[in-house]
């Protein structure tokens, strides 16, 4: 992937309060519809799975096929429990992975 | 001239299957670039282990009426669950009746925050979008909304 995923996560949060997390892959999504001037198929390549975890554990995850959007955004929600690290990564056709992570503190 | 019959007859035989021969292409042509409503209908069921899904009000869609673009349609899915162990969405499948292919994206749940998510997808044309959320008991729940779109957003 050229560019970095962005996730928005908030930096602390109360125990027990629901956070919404909004993130955002910068990828072409190629559906293998498309062709070419010449007429031959554009290959498809997508971002086919998404997942958040943490410590381990998936929280939340996703299947993606070719009718998602370029650029997959996705958002959801999760309840704060306990500080520590959140693992998001994002799984291309080619099975190359991309990771990003980001603390959150809970008191 | 029982000949000349002959011949006429296998001329006309050659041509009917000629011409069944191009409908049958035809067909398989506009299957494979189009999904339809029953390809949905059957991943749907799929779900459901082959039982009717209930239309529930519980699952509330957001989608533009009209989509001026459908190669990025903001939808936002919530359903109405308490996500606890006990009881929680487990999946959320979001199927496009007019896309290529019908299957746009599954969300997987853990009992954690609120049944609420939010993409963007790709509309290929004006169509029905629906929503089956499957619940940790196994019961599956749909609901659908009808999108405008303008200008297609599957390519090709």
């Amino acid at each position: 992937m050229a560019n970095k995923p962005r996730v928005k996560l908030p930096k602390s949060a109360k125990a027990g309060e629901i956070v919404q997390i909004k993130t955002l892959a910068s990828h072409d999504m190629e559906t293998g519809n498309r062709k070419d001037k010449k007429g031959n198929k554009i290959p498809r390549l997508i971002l086919n799975k998404f997942s958040c975890s943490f410590k381990g554990e998936e929280l939340f995850g996703a299947i993606m096929h070719p009718s998602v959007s370029a650029n997959p955004y996705i958002a959801f929600s999760i309840t704060a429990k306990e500080s520590g690290t959140y693992d998001f990564t994002w799984t291309d056709d080619n099975g190359e992975v991309t990771k990003v992570s980001q603390d959150m503190s809970v008191s | 001239m029982s000949n000349t019959n002959s011949q006429l007859v296998r001329m006309d035989r050659r041509t009917a299957l000629k011409a069944a021969g191009a409908g049958f292409v035809a067909l398989g042509f506009a299957s494979a670039a189009h999904a339809t409503p029953e390809a949905a209908a059957e991943a749907l069921a799929k779900l459901s282990g082959g039982a009717a899904a209930a239309t529930s009000d519980k699952i509330t869609i957001s989608l533009p009426e009209i989509a001026e673009n459908g190669a990025t349609v903001p939808v936002g899915i919530t359903v109405d669950s308490p996500m606890t162990a006990a009881s929680f969405v487990k999946q959320i499948h979001v199927f496009a009746e007019g896309n290529p292919s019908p299957e746009t994206i599954t969300f997987n749940l853990t009992p954690t925050g609120t049944a609420d998510v939010n993409t963007r997808i790709r509309l290929s044309k004006t169509q029905n979008v629906l929503v089956a959320a499957v619940m940790n008991d196994g019961s599956v729940l749909t609901n659908k909304k009808e999108v405008k779109v303008t200008i297609g957003g599957c390519g090709g």
